[in-house]
């Protein structure tokens, strides 16, 4: 195949895909979390993006063969996962409304590029690259952190959303049976940058009157952002060299005497770096006196600062609603070309977007791979550099697996 | 508090039937019970809990609902606290009984139980804050009388996540308040207790950050530890309400419950109105008054039968029903009513008249047939009896007439009064969402806004209207205090000079 052909829009590409590539069994496992077809696949909701634009609701299968064999027919440029209803979707219409309710679904979250527009300074709108996907990293260490220690949940998968931003997925059998006022909840728990433009201060989580201090889930975030903020902020990104990056700082501390003594310092030196920036603020507080509410006061601004630039920013929507929809892992970007491969949180500072495997680069690799044209089959991303994602997922998989094997060996002991 | 005192209350506690004030209604009650009393019990509750859905309906601030269900309480189903010498195992069997029956008549739709849990669970939380106040080494009792599968945290522990439990309950009042509540003999229930949970069962907590999270365990301070209750009786109670209504069916066969159970499901949309009859009106009125009491003190419904009689000269039966029995309860006598409907009636003769009307006109009063002493109708009635036509008059104009007729009519009746096209919004918000005995309040507190009445008060005491009675006997009572005032003033003058 020639390399215009292998355009991610073209129906032909999406199929060759689909029948070659995607990794349909993994993912029906993952839904699943057993062998079998449970009501957790067969009840299962996806919603398919056809090449016509036309959205396709309330599909549902019983095997992941037929999840396959479907796909291919209809050969959308992405499909979506929704929640396990009270019955098969695709019975939807014969069924009365009451009796269909979404019951379980995945704990999900969405971060996107886009929330950090106003902050970062190496790329804007669509673009990514390797220096903003900082923001992500920083972003993945906190909440992987939070809900693994917090929450306590185990089976947190990672997915690139193919462009500028990341999914997660948590598996547990406690998080697929949150309800939509939980879910509310744990959102809201772990928003902490709110407000619009026009709201300078967007961090404001702090209790109690006389000296407030940061929840304790806030503040071992904070641990975790203390080195991003001086690698990403400070230096990489730069955020307070130019007028309007500084200005937004000083807007942040809450001291006239302090903001005055830099602003003069800073006038009169233009270009000077973040880092030295930064530096000028803590020498300040330093010369400041000790256990003087003043003082306090800064400090908290600067904690709150470091909060305000690199605190995930989530688009908590997608988290508060059982049934809202979110798009398949190994779907591919339908701009971009890129595979929604899973990410490795331990190692997800090293993750470049610009790597990710495209469509395209994966059907010549098939191509180059297969002496015998004609001979397909499910396995086949085996032979491409898709292998390692999927192989990350079957041991993702794998584990829950486990877990569903002993819970229910459990069950069956109690009788 | 001396130890031989509360060994006494302890005593107490033991013989008692109903050791609590605060219930969870696990189990049903088990004596013989009259119909009267199950009727009583019910609407009594009823009065309360309607007047819980009004407050939602009006969005009231929790402290406000809070303070017009205690009234609601003190009046309609009064507890006294265990110190008290009163038959409190009767008090509390009243309770117990009432919340039974309204759960036979409420669990027969989703949407019914969906109502009746919401407005049950805010009873409660009014009650266990109220008790938190008055009588905390009583709710202490009643928490300790229940497994609420929370496990304490043990001191060790506690010094592992110190700073972090420190952080979650700073800020709060509720500090200050276990230290001047909670004697030091009750060392068991203080402040710096922490109870584990899954942290799904306080999802409000997690979501204000006001409880420190470990492994998916939270950690809730004991001044927190009402959320686990409150989320513990609103999930007992919709399990309680699906059991009951698949065992309903069953109780179906009662005949004389049946037609009880649907008039208390109806309780919810108009709120349950008090009895309105001849003896508790006020002062006799006259055929000639009744155009000047119209402008200024009859609710809408009453006004548009008022209205359309003048213009028409006559009245359908069912408008002549609801307006003649409503005017016999505010003061008519039958001889001044066999005045008012002949003049009204100007078209007739008086052949016609006596033929067609007078008859009903007796009857209404008890003097024709079986001679019964029929109450006017309430806003329940009226919402949901007899629905008119399309040629009637009667039933309510707020659920009854289309929105822009609604407001013209409101408009026309009531501008005198201070209704401005600028309140229209919120009335017709308030119809469309379902709630007109709540917009036909709010017209009340407008128009009666001269006379002092704010937004939120009601027929008094943030009260609503629940009858058309209710509503022109509250108006002249302002209008009476009013003259009153000015006479006292007056005289003040007069002294003064
Ligand atoms: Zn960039």
């Amino acid at each position: 195949m020639a390399v215009e052909e292998l355009d991610p829009s073209s129906p032909e590409v999406m199929l060759a895909f689909y029948r070659r590539l995607y990794p349909f069994k993994s993912i029906f496992k993952w839904l699943n979390h057993e062998h079998t077809p449970t009501r957790l696949f067969t009840n299962r909701e996806i919603a398919y993006t056809l090449q016509s634009d036309v959205y396709l609701r309330y599909n549902s299968f019983t095997t992941f063969e037929e999840f396959k064999k479907q796909t291919c027919t209809l050969n959308p440029t992405r499909f979506e996962i929704g929640p396990v209803y009270t019955a098969r979707p695709r019975d939807k219409k014969t069924i009365r409304p009451g009796a269909f309710q979404p019951i379980q679904r995945e704990l999900v979250f969405d971060i996107d590029m886009t929330d950090y527009d106003s902050i970062r300074t190496c790329c804007s709108g669509a673009d990514i690259c390797k220096r903003c996907w900082g923001f992500i990293a920083a972003a993945v260490r906190v909440l992987d952190s939070a809900i693994r220690d917090q929450f306590g949940y185990k089976y947190l998968l990672w997915v690139y959303s193919g462009r500028r931003g990341i999914h997660l997925w948590v598996s547990d059998r406690e998080a697929m049976e949150l309800t939509d006022e939980q879910r509310r909840a744990i959102a809201n728990y772990l928003t902490v940058v709110q407000g619009g433009k026009d709201m300078h201060k967007k961090v404001n989580v702090r209790i109690g009157t006389k000296d407030p201090v940061l929840p304790a889930s806030i503040q071992a975030a904070l641990e975790l952002l203390i080195e991003p903020f001086g690698d990403l902020i400070l230096e990489d990104q730069d955020c307070f060299k130019k007028d309007e990056g500084w200005e937004d700082l000083l807007k942040l501390i809450p001291n006239e005497q302090v903001t005055a003594k830099l602003r003069t310092k800073w006038n009169s030196d233009e270009g000077r770096s973040s880092e030295a920036k930064w530096k000028d603020l803590r020498d300040l507080v330093k010369d400041m006196l000790k256990k003087t509410p003043e003082r306090a006061a800064v400090k908290a601004a600067m904690e709150d600062i470091i909060l305000q630039y690199t605190y995930p920013r989530l688009d908590a929507e997608v988290t508060k609603h059982r049934n809202h929809l979110l798009k398949a892992p190994f779907c591919v970007h339908p701009k971009t070309g890129r595979v929604c491969i899973p990410v490795d949180p331990e190692i997800v500072d090293e993750f470049d977007p610009k790597l990710v495997p495209t469509v395209g680069q994966l059907l010549r690799e098939l191509d180059a791979a297969i002496s015998e044209p004609g001979s397909e089959e499910h396995t086949d991303w085996e032979k491409t550099s898709l292998k390692p994602y999927v192989d990350m997922l079957d041991r993702h998989t794998a584990g829950l697996m486990n877990e569903v094997r002993i819970g229910k060996r459990a069950a069956d002991m109690s009788w | 508090m001396n130890t031989s005192r509360q060994l006494a209350e302890v005593e107490r506690h033991d013989i008692l039937k109903y050791p609590h004030r605060l219930n969870f209604y696990d189990k049903p009650p088990l004596d013989d019970v009259t119909i009267e009393e199950f009727e009583v019990c019910a609407l009594n509750r009823l009065r309360i809990l309607a007047e819980i859905e009004s407050c939602y309906a009006r969005n009231r601030p929790f402290d406000e609902l809070c303070s017009i269900t205690r009234k609601q309480c003190e009046k309609y189903l009064p507890m006294d606290a265990s110190t008290s010498k009163t038959d409190l195992d009767a008090q509390r069997r009243v309770d117990h009984l009432g919340h039974f029956v309204l759960r036979l008549a409420f669990c027969r739709s989703e949407e019914l139980r969906r109502r009746f849990v919401k407005a049950e669970t805010a009873l409660f939380r009014v009650r266990y804050d109220l008790e938190g106040q008055v009588a905390p080494l009583d709710r202490r009792a009643f928490l300790n009388s229940r497994a609420f599968a929370w496990v304490q945290v043990d001191s060790q522990e506690k010094a592992m996540y110190a700073s972090q439990l420190q952080s979650s309950s700073l800020g709060t009042k509720d500090e200050e308040y276990y230290k001047v509540f909670c004697p030091p003999l009750t060392t068991f229930s203080v402040a710096q207790q922490y109870a584990q949970v899954k942290w799904t069962r306080v999802p409000d907590l997690v979501e204000k950050r006001r409880v420190f999270l470990k492994g998916g365990w939270a950690y809730v301070p004991s001044r927190d530890q009402s959320s686990i209750v409150f989320q513990e009786f609103q999930m007992n109670l919709e399990k309680a309400l699906e059991i009951t209504a698949k065992a309903l069916p069953r109780l179906d066969e009662d005949t004389r419950l049946v037609p009880l159970l649907n008039n208390l499901s109806q309780g919810f949309l108009a709120g349950v109105p008090s009895e309105w009859n001849a003896t508790t009106a006020g002062d006799e009125i006259k055929a000639d008054m009744v155009d000047e009491l119209a402008r200024k003190h009859f609710p809408a419904c009453m006004r548009n039968l008022h209205d359309n009689l003048k213009r028409d000269h006559h009245l359908k039966h069912f408008g002549r029903l609801q307006y003649g029995l409503f005017l016999k309860v505010l003061g008519l006598s039958i001889e001044e009513a066999m005045l008012f409907w002949r003049r009204s009636f100007s078209g007739y003769t008086d052949d016609q008249f006596n033929k067609n009307y007078k008859y009903n006109i007796r009857h209404s009063y008890g003097l024709e047939g079986k001679r019964a002493n029929y109450p006017a109708k309430s806003c329940q009635q009226i919402l949901t009896m007899d629905q008119p036509g399309s040629t009637d008059n009667h039933g309510c104009p707020y659920r009854h007439f289309s929105p822009d007729n609604l407001q013209t009519a409101l408009l026309s009746m009531y501008s005198a009064q201070g209704l401005t096209s600028a309140d229209i919004p919120e009335i017709l918000s308030t119809v469309k969402a379902g709630h007109y005995h709540v917009a036909c309040t709010r017209v009340f507190e407008i128009t009666h806004a001269n006379r002092g009445v704010k937004k939120g008060e009601g027929v008094g005491g943030g009260e609503s209207i629940t009858h058309p009675n209710q509503y022109a006997s509250r108006s002249r009572e302002l209008e009476k205090a009013a003259v009153e005032a000015a006479k006292v003033e007056d005289g003040d003058v007069v002294m003064a000079g």
